[in-house]
């Protein structure tokens, strides 16, 4: 007999997911993913100038603000074949990588790491010889006995005042938890140091970007940001100077502490190397472009069938259309009709009319789209990202993953295969290994940027000019959750049709036109779940590829819904 | 002393955006002291936590849904904040409720936390507020300003030629 678990929602941020399985022997032998909420962002930029749907459209998600202005005024720079100066492909290149340097720490330490660190037992520690251990993982200044007993007194005064109760999703003492008490301290000392190193690369999209959560400094045709020598209300060498600080003190962080944290939680929880794979097929698209025409990237991109690196296929460019024209998005799984019951749409043609049902186990059930790549679903995120980059010979992503790989084998005494990386872990592990590469962009392009000044060059912006009849665009950004990409139609100058597909849409995809299941589904299969009441195991799968449903839709009309829910039926 | 007004909300959704458009009326209407930093938040959560951090005054503004009638506004304070954001709001509001535990448990947590909160009208696809929600405005502003008043940090109101449409 299957026992049905609803989890909603599944996030302990941003949006709203409901994840149903039916758990038997032991193992999720069904799955359904869920978007709550509807998201009608399409229709809200429709008849607006072109110029300003970024500012709108980064609104429509919480924490990937920065990601949708970004493939904005690409969609749009595409569609007029607009060149972007030098100057502003640096900055905009350093405000992304800052930025999904932060989403990468943040998601870690911050919104995961309690699936796999007992809090609780980190008050049991010997805070030596947790510090005896952080310290023989790597040089961290922040390992020292005396932080430890300091965090360790911490922790003691905010559990004992039973202040535990803030992290709604705390799962202490659950069966699935290992880690030992030491390495629990030593996670829990790093995530508050985590708290204050992200400020960093905050404080670089801040300046950059003149505002945060919301940056101000873009334009369709570049950016905003006026670069000076001398004058104090503009981009100077001084603030750059105070950039380049942050980025070294960020990069000690992620070499000696997340990378190193997520190699010993790997290595404990060896286990998991084998759980969550889903689906192998992965797709990512080239990044941080290094020309004006954006045909030159510091980051490749491409597609893998079936997690075999020899299958790569290259995305070249924005306007390979190797890319353009695999898209398309069905409906028939989603709270959606399109016009004549069509069949999957490309994003240029695609409509956004509501049409819900109940949950329907085999009928509609989710606000989100169901987005394939030549037919089929695929995985996006910072797995494909590193799996795409290693195939194509991407010396940075190859030195971060192996230097990852070598820290894990070494922890756990196996030598971990190149195939455990399509797993739970295996997304965590990968994070962070882009996190490193982020980081390395990151400091290239401040470099490229500062050369580019003293050669003279002060141009940020190009003036867009729109013609009579009709283009269209693509937008592309790998983004910290995957491949975003924004699919504009304008006419006479005016936004005609506007559709986001977003990285979550790809993985929290429910079934498609074909019935295939979507990547979050395809990962929870086989999943163990010790206590139906305490489903830990589905979430830290779940949690493992960072959804953020609030922009994959939005809008809940469940007002009576309570948030924390576990329901076993 | 370091006073937080955070606005929060989604723009694009008519009344849920009342909290984002109370914030810039804010800054349009009143001349506040260098004490207070307005922040408009969005629908942002961990996004927060530079903002936040070291905050000894958290006075945040944000549409509720609490089954009240349209236009109602109301305030909590304490410990009702965060229990609130994880229970009673649109899903995205869950962010403020893990920054907040994020910043409690590692000592930066503000020593003091208001909710002003407007009971919506409309959540349709559209940039403005509904009349009922837009004739609330002055009732949160006065009681924004009451808070900064309240705490030491009051607010000037700039002349009123200069700005009373929000």
């Amino acid at each position: 007999m299957a026992t049905r678990i609803t989890i909603d929602p599944i996030t302990r941020i941003e949006g709203h997911l409901r994840i149903d399985v039916e758990v038997e022997n032991g193992k999720v032998n069904k799955a359904w993913a869920s978007g709550q909420m509807w998201r009608g962002i399409e229709q809200i930029v429709q008849g607006r100038d072109p110029r300003d749907a970024w500012a709108i459209v980064q609104r429509i998600c919480g924490v990937c603000t920065t990601v949708h202005a970004m493939a904005s005024v690409r969609s749009v720079e595409d569609a007029l074949d607009l060149e972007i100066p030098l100057n502003a492909q640096y900055i905009r290149n350093m405000i992304m990588t800052a930025h999904a340097v932060q989403d990468h720490i943040v998601h870690f330490y911050h919104l995961s790491a309690l699936d796999w660190v007992d809090v609780v037992s980190a008050l049991k520690a010997d805070p030596a010889k947790a510090a005896q251990m952080a310290e023989s993982l790597s040089d961290w200044d922040g390992n020292s006995r005396h932080v430890m007993v300091d965090v360790q007194n911490r922790l003691k005064t905010f559990v004992g005042s039973g202040q535990l109760g803030v992290f709604s999703n705390g799962y202490w003492g659950h069966p699935a938890m290992k880690l030992p008490p030491e390495v629990n301290l030593m996670a829990v000392a790093h995530y508050l140091q985590a708290l204050e190193v992200q400020r960093y690369a905050n404080k670089i999209v801040a300046t950059l970007g003149s505002k945060t959560p919301h940056i101000q400094n873009l334009a369709v045709g570049g950016v905003a940001n006026p670069i000076s020598m001398d004058s104090q209300s503009v981009l100077t060498i001084e603030r750059l100077m105070l950039i380049k600080e942050m980025i070294d003190k960020l990069g000690s962080f992620i070499r000696n502490c997340y990378q190193v944290d997520v190699a010993a939680v790997a290595a404990f929880y060896s286990d998991w190397t084998t759980i969550g794979a889903g689906i192998t097929d992965y797709l990512s698209v080239p990044d941080m472009p290094i020309d004006t025409k954006c045909t030159k990237f510091m980051t490749p991109g491409g597609f893998i069938k079936g997690g075999d690196l020899s299958s790569f296929k290259p995305i070249t460019t924005y306007k390979d259309s190797y890319f353009r024209d695999g898209v398309a998005e069905s409906v028939k799984h989603s709270w959606y009709k399109y016009a004549g019951n069509a069949g999957p749409l490309h994003p240029w043609k695609g409509e956004t009319t509501p049409d819900y049902t109940d949950f329907q186990d085999e009928g509609k059930y989710s606000w989100v789209k169901s987005p394939t790549f030549y037919g089929n679903p695929v995985q996006v995120g910072p797995l494909a990202n590193v799996l795409c980059n290693v195939a194509a010979g991407h010396q940075s992503t190859i030195s971060h993953l192996n230097r990852m790989v070598d820290t894990i084998s070494q922890l756990s005494g196996h030598k971990l295969p190149l195939s455990a990386l399509h797993s739970t872990i295996g997304r965590h592990a990968a994070r962070a290994v882009r996190c490193g590469v982020m980081h390395e962009n990151l400091q290239a392009n401040w470099q490229a940027l500062m050369e580019n000044i003293a050669k003279g060059d002060v141009t940020t912006f190009n003036k867009p000019v729109f013609p009579k009849g009709e283009i269209m665009g693509v937008g592309l950004h790998e983004a910290p959750r995957g491949v975003l990409s924004h699919w504009s139609v304008i006419k006479d100058g005016k936004i005609a049709n506007y559709q986001a597909v977003v990285p979550t849409t790809w993985l929290a995809a429910p079934r498609n036109e074909d019935g295939q299941i979507g990547p979050y589904e395809a990962s929870l299969l086989n999943t163990p779940v010790a206590d139906p009441e305490r489903p830990l195991e589905v979430l830290r799968t779940v949690h493992s590829f960072d959804p953020c449903l609030a922009c994959a839709v939005h809008l809940t009309d469940k007002e009576h819904k309570t948030v924390v829910q576990v329901k076993v039926l | 002393m370091r006073v937080v007004v955070l606005g929060i909300g989604n723009l694009l959704m008519s009344d849920e955006g009342i909290g984002v458009h109370a914030v810039a009326a804010l800054q349009r209407r009143f001349i506040l002291p260098d004490t207070v930093e307005v922040v408009d938040g969005g629908t942002t959560g961990m996004e927060l936590l530079p903002d936040l951090q070291g905050a000894s005054h958290l006075i945040v503004v944000d549409a509720v849904r609490v089954g009240k009638p349209p236009g109602s506004v109301l305030r909590l304070e304490g410990d009702e904040v965060p229990a609130f954001f994880k229970t009673k709001l649109s899903p995205h509001q869950v962010g403020l409720s893990d920054v907040l535990a994020a910043l409690r448990f590692s000592g930066n947590a503000p020593d003091h936390v208001v909710l002003i909160g407007v009971q919506p009208v409309s959540l349709d696809l559209k940039m403005e507020l509904s009349p009922q929600v837009a004739a609330c405005m002055d009732q949160v502003l006065d009681l924004v300003t009451a808070e900064l008043a309240a705490i030491g940090c009051p607010a000037q109101a700039r002349s009123s030629c200069y700005d009373s449409n929000a």
